[in-house]
């Protein structure tokens, strides 16, 4: 079966020795399993990420988005853009959808474009992998895959902000999106009903700023997942992965907790269970060992 | 005063609605606020607002200038989205406080030393600087802002997140050395400067 095709834009954090390199190598055991091929968008610069309005302000924010859409649309024709993280996926989605609505915008960023020889027609759509996995594969194909059901994990599914909102998965609630907990029991691990800080924020990029309110943020989420009974708690995002696996020791520190909770990608899962090894699936990446997985991958 | 400002100043005169719907990006919103306090109450930060959104939106009417453009409650807003989500109204209410907090910004307005405003600073720095955010440099620039001493103690503090993630490889010393970037970063830096120029030109920064 030929491979479906996409143009695949990275971002920043999945390059290698960065915060999220392991989610690069993660996918690539699941994108081959389920007949995904990522094609990447050659030079793509970063999406300015939320935190770049205060020295960004609207139209240079939109250029540099608008950049990797024109690469996209000039090297890989016709192929739907593709994204890992949330905040590369929100800023070329909102890049997108505003220069198509909004008069003017367009010919101003294509005023900008041409400096650096690119023109955009705004044809292209950006997507999360999130998207392609369950419009594009269903949960039932994610389902046919498995080859080693993840049996007896509980897993926290924790979707965190802008893979939910303001865009979030079609159909899906705001408020209590189920795709997380259905993807992971597509693989055969348990996802906990109950997990109450499913959309809670991390903190974002105040983790920086503001670490201790982001620190407070981040107890909740990691305090409902041993409350409820969790192994490990599982992300689509690279930020919510890194601020809440990394500061658990800081908030060790502060305030006397033993948290050592996995935070994990549901790639990983989705990997794994397609029979990838820890070193494929990047789960040896990690501050908190996610041992029971680990284990898992390993057999 | 910066000169932006007092031109502002001078410019809309007592009408700081009609500033903010002109020059602040989604500003033309700000009239739609129900004052319902949604917003206000979905916040993850929201006890560490001086002035919710909510709040926010009514000075603006009022006309309070400079309370709302030297406040230090747009930068406590994460992106989370949830505000924008839940407004029974539809305000793009994120993009609003981003478009007030850059607006501060390049007023120079903002209190001295605002945290999320030198994280967001430094930020944009780095990406525009090669094209590619260098997470390393970003860090110890960060670390280093308050200068050498300060930032030799807070990293110190950090060392142990910053020694596990090198072991997890998810952190390169070698980045220090150049690291990732675009292959042009000049036609970058001038493309950058292009859209620069036609919003200054649009919300009447240009001299």
């Amino acid at each position: 079966m030929a491979k479906k095709q996409y143009a695949f834009y990275p971002g920043c954090s999945s390059q290698k020795g960065a915060s999220a390199s392991n989610f690069l190598t993660s996918i690539g055991v699941m994108c081959d399993k389920l007949g995904i091929q990522l094609n990447e968008i050659p030079d793509w610069n970063c999406c300015g990420a939320s935190i770049g309005y205060a020295e960004g302000g609207e139209l240079p924010r939109l250029a540099i988005s608008a950049r990797n859409l024109a690469l996209a649309e000039q090297h890989l024709p016709g192929q739907d853009m593709v994204s890992g993280c949330p905040a590369c996926w929100l800023s070329s989605r909102e890049t997108a959808e505003r220069l198509n609505q909004f008069d003017g915008l367009m010919a101003e960023t294509n005023e900008a474009l041409k400096e650096v020889g690119l023109n955009l027609q705004g044809t292209v759509k950006p997507r999360h992998i999130v998207e392609v996995l369950i419009e594009d594969i269903g949960f039932a194909g994610m389902k046919e895959a498995v080859v080693k059901p993840l049996q007896g994990l509980k897993v926290a599914g924790y979707v965190g902000c802008q893979t939910n909102r303001p865009f979030g998965i079609a159909g899906e609630s705001f408020e209590n999106p189920q795709y997380l907990d259905m993807m992971v029991d597509a693989v055969g691990a348990e996802a906990i009903a109950g997990y109450d800080q499913k959309v809670t924020c991390c903190g974002g990029a105040l983790a920086f700023s503001e670490p201790d309110k982001a620190q407070k943020q981040i107890r909740c989420i990691v305090e409902s997942a041993y409350d409820h009974g969790a192994e490990m708690i599982v992300t689509p995002c690279q930020l919510c992965q890194a601020n809440v696996e990394i500061y658990q020791s800081e908030i060790n520190k502060k305030h006397g907790t033993k948290f050592a909770m996995p935070v994990v990608y549901y790639s990983q899962l989705l990997s794994v269970a397609y029979g990838g090894s820890v070193k494929q699936t990047g789960l040896d990446g990690y501050i908190i060992q996610p041992k029971k997985l680990q284990d898992i991958a390993g057999k | 005063m910066s000169e932006h400002n007092q031109q502002a100043v001078t410019r809309y005169r007592n009408n700081f609605l009609q500033e903010v719907e002109e020059r602040v990006e989604d500003g033309e919103w700000v009239k739609m606020c129900m004052q319902c306090g949604v917003c206000a109450g979905s916040c993850p930060l929201g006890n560490a607002w001086q002035h919710t959104p909510q709040k926010l939106f009514m000075m603006i009417r009022a006309g309070k200038r400079e309370e709302v453009l030297t406040s230090d409650s747009m930068w406590m807003c994460t992106s989370c989205y949830n505000c924008i989500v839940r407004c029974p109204r539809k305000l793009p209410i994120t993009h609003i406080m981003h478009g007030l907090a850059n607006y501060a910004h390049r007023l120079n307005l903002v209190p001295k030393g605002q945290p999320t405003r030198e994280v967001a600073r430094l930020f944009w720095n780095s990406l525009a600087k090669t094209g590619r955010v260098n997470e390393l440099k970003f860090s110890l620039a960060l670390y280093f802002k308050d200068g050498f001493v300060q930032g030799i103690r807070n990293a110190l503090a950090m060392q142990g997140v910053g020694f596990g993630l090198m072991k997890a490889r998810r952190l390169n010393p070698m980045e220090l050395f150049g690291g990732h970037k675009c292959k042009d970063p000049g036609s970058l830096h001038k493309m950058i400067a292009k859209a620069r120029e036609i919003e200054d030109r649009k919300k009447g920064f240009a001299s």
